[in-house]
């Protein structure tokens, strides 16, 4: 095995930079720089020399196998933040034998390899560190944790039961145990779907912590739209005209709302018109403003009606305050800046709101996975409701539910998601 | 000098039990000059423990062996006296065909069966050594009274024959052949034979007087009013047909099995064998399951000129008073006589993991094991190795390709790859469980799985094959005709059969798929189906049941299956992984799995390890890729 290092933080001029080591032969090329290594787990200042010549003073730190992030040897040298000095550290590292620059993820990969993390804790570290606000920050966290190892643990520790229950009564059917497991099988089923289904509703939103809500701004041509989206923003993102019809594609702006990362939407103008350009344009608003997860509906006056069918939690927002007599919902002006901190508010309070407290499934892969548990789970379920003539199709169906489990923590299946989550690291992170 | 006979043969079988009768039939309708070595000609095919054949799991083995034209379900049909068809209530992948059978007409009909076996010879004699070449290979072995027997394969089913000790209480005496001088240098010559060993132990219950047996006071457990045959040549039962009797243990029974166990030989401590979780002593229900104030106890009558009753539930290693105390405390055992007190005996077996999947040892050509050797327990696991050591040896004889069974078509499969995969830690036997195919590897289709492949093979003669033919000329017919006739849901529900009224036309084998869907409903709406003899109906109908579900197992599989089918290169350096314990990558090492889902299998596997590995063979095709 090789022993790998890389610049962990970023490059370019800093206080500090630090280099990794990691694998059997650490230790030892850690040693030939800075001559001897501090007490494990305790920082000290060393010379780092090449030959005799000093390339660095150093704080040296090394960790033991079994006992570091990737579960191999590891010694971090913590460098003046130059990059002349890392380029030296690096090339004389580069030198030793057994020693080669770290792969693209290489370090993570060790550390899934080795049993430090499973596969979802990987994906967690991934989320943190593309983490930009503050729920998403909290959310990778509980997955780095292994939040979700310990949940399908749990879960599949409760299938394992359930099949027992049913394999009794097939392979000992002649012998001691009539007892009926159906009350004991139900009732596991029936505790154990309502878990799974709750999960999956917080995983939506889960979901979109991790990768954003998308925020749809909509309404009828020239009501401020682009305006609104720009003030929001806090920049000229969408050009703005007086002519009604100029936003035609739609337009997306990343932004921290109090933490939550949203994604605002602008979107054409809703109104009947024969220009084919413009019509695709106006399609194509209310099929992605029907697939936001909120819907901000600006309205020239407060009596008009939505275009569109909206959903609870929407928000109605007359676009003129100055004219929004007798109107006591929001309202707001894209020029002078009144009522978007309001807005923001309200925007904020609804998506807040729908954010699981404990939510962990925050990918897609995490949803299929438990998607697929709950339609065999269901399936046995009416199988063992029908008085299990077929206990064997149950028993079958109780295993497709345990392997969408071992799908989820990485068990099983993970060819195509080892490749997507190993080029999403950098060296040395 | 004396001049010794040697005689020369293919293939050369030691031991007569289960294992060895069948191996030595597999192997001479191979086509492979065969001897079969026992002690007595007369004990071959003794049931040495409950009259039984068949059951859960082990009567799917049964069917499968009697596919591929094996000897055991014609012997066990012949001298069965109370069929069942365990599970009869449950779908027809978990039923499996059982059958109580006279021991003394079982062992003639095995004897029968052999001596019309064309090229095996059966020799009387003690073996004592093996004959071994210079390069390590078995030339022979060589018997008690210095005659030889050359052979290029010898399959060894010794049984319990390692270092067997019995033990009836505080009494313990040794067991199997070990005391002889002559035997201990076939030990000694397998114990030089670098093999890891493990020891086990099982248990039989005390028989019973049958004439003692207060049967007016038990219940009665008569077979099934229309049995079910083990073999697919056989219709219905030759002999009379009888009941066996049902009692319950008490909790004086308990209490008195409490009060002695320091008395037991298992809870005295001299025994350090393990015994199957599955098949506890009365000891063993007593302490485990002390919550439990009865347990029920089947008496099962050894033969029909035979009064000897063999008590299933109650094998005990108890002193001989203590099991006469216990057994008369049961209802309808109250002044029975004991004729032959209840034992467990304690034996060595080699580790299977050190097997090919032909259950030929490694580093040792020519050399194959079957049986209770390789930590299995029951006659049906026992004669399921001996088919596959026979005719495997048989094929190694004559120069052919090795037979491979995997589990995705038979039980016989996921027994080998079990043993081979994650060796034992208690006797082996089988259960559908352990099958995740299950709803394909059915006891009925056993013949549509494997009969083919054994005619391809040789092991299959003449009769079986003309049957298996005509059989699957029917079916195919059968099959034709419900697949040909599309039936509306009025149709259906003209006959009374009930599917939603989407307009949507089905065909009549898909209608046959609806359970609770008899197949003479289809009389009248499938032009011809009347005709069709009715166990060919009963037989698409099974193949019906499970179509949509085993479609949906296998689309899901292939999902799963394109990971785990990734082959790994036969020089994959396991050693050269970080991050493997040891243990596992000297396991993986010798193992070599060929597959990702072998390797899921090997015993210790660990998720994070699986996945090392899968990282490891995509990163060698990287680098393949780069350097092409």
């Amino acid at each position: 095995m090789d022993t790998i290092f890389a610049l962990a933080t970023a490059r370019g001029k800093a206080g500090v930079a630090i280099v990794r080591l990691s694998g059997p032969g650490a230790f030892k090329a850690a040693v030939s720089l800075c001559g001897s290594l501090p007490q494990r787990r305790r920082a000290a200042l060393r010379l780092l020399r090449s030959d005799e010549a000093v390339l660095d003073q150093a704080l040296v730190l090394s960790f033991d196998a079994g006992q570091s992030f990737t579960g191999e040897d590891v010694v971090e040298f913590h460098l003046h933040g130059s990059v002349a000095v890392i380029q030296a550290v690096l090339k004389e590292l580069s030198h030793l034998d057994g020693l080669r620059l770290a792969e693209p993820g290489e370090f993570t990969r060790r550390a899934l390899e080795n049993g430090m993390l499973d596969l979802t804790q990987v994906e967690g570290l991934s989320d943190l560190i593309e983490a930009e606000t503050e729920a998403q920050r909290r959310q990778a966290l509980r997955v780095l944790s292994g939040a979700i190892g310990q949940r399908a643990e749990i879960w599949r520790k409760t299938l394992v039961r359930i099949a027992a229950l049913i394999e009794a009564t097939i392979d000992f059917a002649d012998e001691d145990v009539p007892v009926d497991v159906s009350p004991e099988v139900s009732s596991l089923m029936a505790t154990l779907l309502d878990a799974l289904r709750n999960e999956v509703r917080a995983a939506r939103s889960a979901e979109r912590v991790r990768a954003g809500f998308e925020v749809a701004i909509i309404g009828q041509p020239n009501v401020g739209k682009s305006t609104l989206l720009n003030a929001l923003a806090g920049r000229e993102a969408a050009i703005t005209s007086e002519f009604a019809g100029t936003t035609r594609d739609v337009i997306e702006v990343r932004m921290d709302v109090d933490g939550l990362p949203v994604i605002l939407l602008d979107t054409a103008g809703l109104r009947e018109t024969a220009d084919p350009v413009e019509r695709k344009g106006i399609d194509l608003a209310v099929r992605r403003a029907e697939a936001a997860d909120l819907r901000v509906y600006l309205l020239e006056s407060a009596d008009e009606a939505a275009a569109i069918t909206l959903r609870p939690g929407d928000l109605r927002v007359v676009s003129k305050a100055d004219q929004a007599k007798n109107w006591e919902g929001l309202s707001v002006s894209g020029l002078s800046g009144q009522g978007i901190d309001a807005l923001l508010a309200a925007i904020s309070a609804e998506l807040g709101a729908r954010i699981p407290i404990d939510g962990v499934m925050t990918r897609e892969r995490h949803i299929a996975a438990m998607r697929s548990a709950i339609e065999a789970l269901e399936s046995a379920q009416i199988e063992v409701t029908g008085g299990m003539q077929l206990a064997e199709v149950a028993a079958a169906d109780v295993r497709r539910a345990i392997a969408a489990m071992d799908v989820l923590i990485g068990r099983l299946g993970v060819e195509d998601f080892l490749a997507e989550i190993f080029s999403s690291f950098c060296i040395g992170k | 000098m004396r001049a010794f006979h040697v005689k020369h043969f293919d293939v050369v079988v030691i031991g007569g039990g289960h294992a060895g009768a069948e191996a030595a039939a597999a192997s001479a309708r191979m086509g492979a000059r065969t001897a079969l070595v026992t002690m007595s000609a007369a004990t071959i095919g003794v049931m040495s423990c409950n009259p039984a054949i068949g059951g859960l799991g082990k009567g799917h083995l049964v069917r499968e062996i009697d596919a591929l034209d094996g000897i055991m379900g014609r012997a066990a049909d012949e001298a069965g006296i109370q069929f069942r068809l365990l599970n009869r209530r449950k779908g027809p992948a978990v039923q499996g065909p059982r059958a109580q059978a006279d021991r003394k007409i079982y062992r003639h009909a095995i004897q029968r069966l052999l001596a019309a076996t064309a090229g095996l010879t059966i020799v009387e004699g003690e073996v004592v050594d093996l004959k071994m070449g210079t390069a390590g290979d078995i030339e022979g072995c060589v018997l008690a009274d210095g005659s030889e027997i050359s052979a290029s394969a010898v399959v060894l089913t010794t049984g319990t024959f390692l270092n067997g000790v019995i033990h009836i209480g505080d009494q313990r005496k040794t067991g199997g052949r070990v005391g002889d001088a002559a035997s201990v240098r076939l030990a000694e010559r397998l114990g030089a034979m670098d093999l890891a060993r493990g020891r086990l132990k099982t248990g039989t219950p005390p028989r019973l007087d049958g004439r003692t047996i207060d049967w007016s006071k038990l219940e009665s457990q008569p077979g099934d009013s229309e049995p079910t045959m083990f073999s697919f040549l056989n219709k219905a039962p030759v002999q009379r047909q009888v009941s066996c009797g049902i009692t319950h243990t008490n909790e004086k029974t308990h209490d008195i099995v409490r009060a002695n166990l320091s008395r037991s030989a298992m809870y005295g401590g001299h025994i350090e064998g393990v015994g199957p979780r599955y098949c506890p002593s009365i000891e063993d229900k007593v302490v485990r399951f002390a919550d439990k104030t009865s347990h029920q106890v089947y008496l099962e009558p050894e033969g029909l000129d035979d009064h000897t009753i063999y008590p299933n539930g109650i094998s005990s290693s108890l002193p001989v008073e203590v099991q006469e105390a216990y057994v008369r405390s049961i209802v309808g055992l109250e002044s029975v006589e004991i004729l032959q007190p209840a034992y467990a005996i304690e034996y060595d077996f080699f580790d299977p993991r050190g097997l090919r999947p032909g259950l030929d040892v490694e580093n040792t050509p020519g050399l194959y094991f079957a049986g209770q050797i390789n930590g299995t327990t029951g006659y049906e696991e026992a004669a399921a190795q001996g088919l596959v050591a026979g005719s495997n040896a048989a094929a190694a004889a004559l120069g052919c390709d090795s037979l491979r069974f995997d589990r995705a078509t038979s039980y016989i499969g996921v027994m080998l790859d079990d043993l081979i995969g994650r060796g034992v830690s208690e006797p082996y036997r089988m259960f559908t469980s352990r099958a995740e195919y299950r709803l394909s590897l059915r006891a009925d289709n056993a013949d549509q799985r494997l009969t083919q492949f054994g005619m391809d093979r040789g092991l299959v003669k003449a009769e079986r094959k003309a049957a298996f033919e005509a059989k699957m000329t029917a079916l195919k017919a059968g099959r034709a005709l419900l697949s040909g006739q599309a039936l509306s849901p009025k149709d259906l529900a003209l006959s009374g059969i009930v599917v939603s009224q989407d307009g949507q036309r089905r065909t009549a084998y898909q209608v046959l798929s609806i359970a609770g869907v008899e197949p003479a409903q289809l009389d009248a709406m499938v032009p011809g189906w009347a005709a069709t003899p009715s166990d060919i109906k009963v037989q698409l109908s099974y193949d019906a049941l499970y179509a949509q579900y085993i479609d949906r197992q296998k689309n899901e599989a292939r999902g799963l299956s394109q990971a785990m089918a990734r082959e790994i290169p036969a020089d994959f350096a396991f050693s050269e992984m970080s991050g493997l314990s040891a243990e596992l990558t000297a396991k993986l090492q010798r193992l070599r799995p060929a597959t990702l889902d072998d390797a899921a299998r090997v015993e210790g596997m660990t998720p994070a390890a699986l996945t090392l590995i899968l990282a490891c063979l995509k990163k060698a095709e990287r680098s393949r890729v780069a350097g092409a």
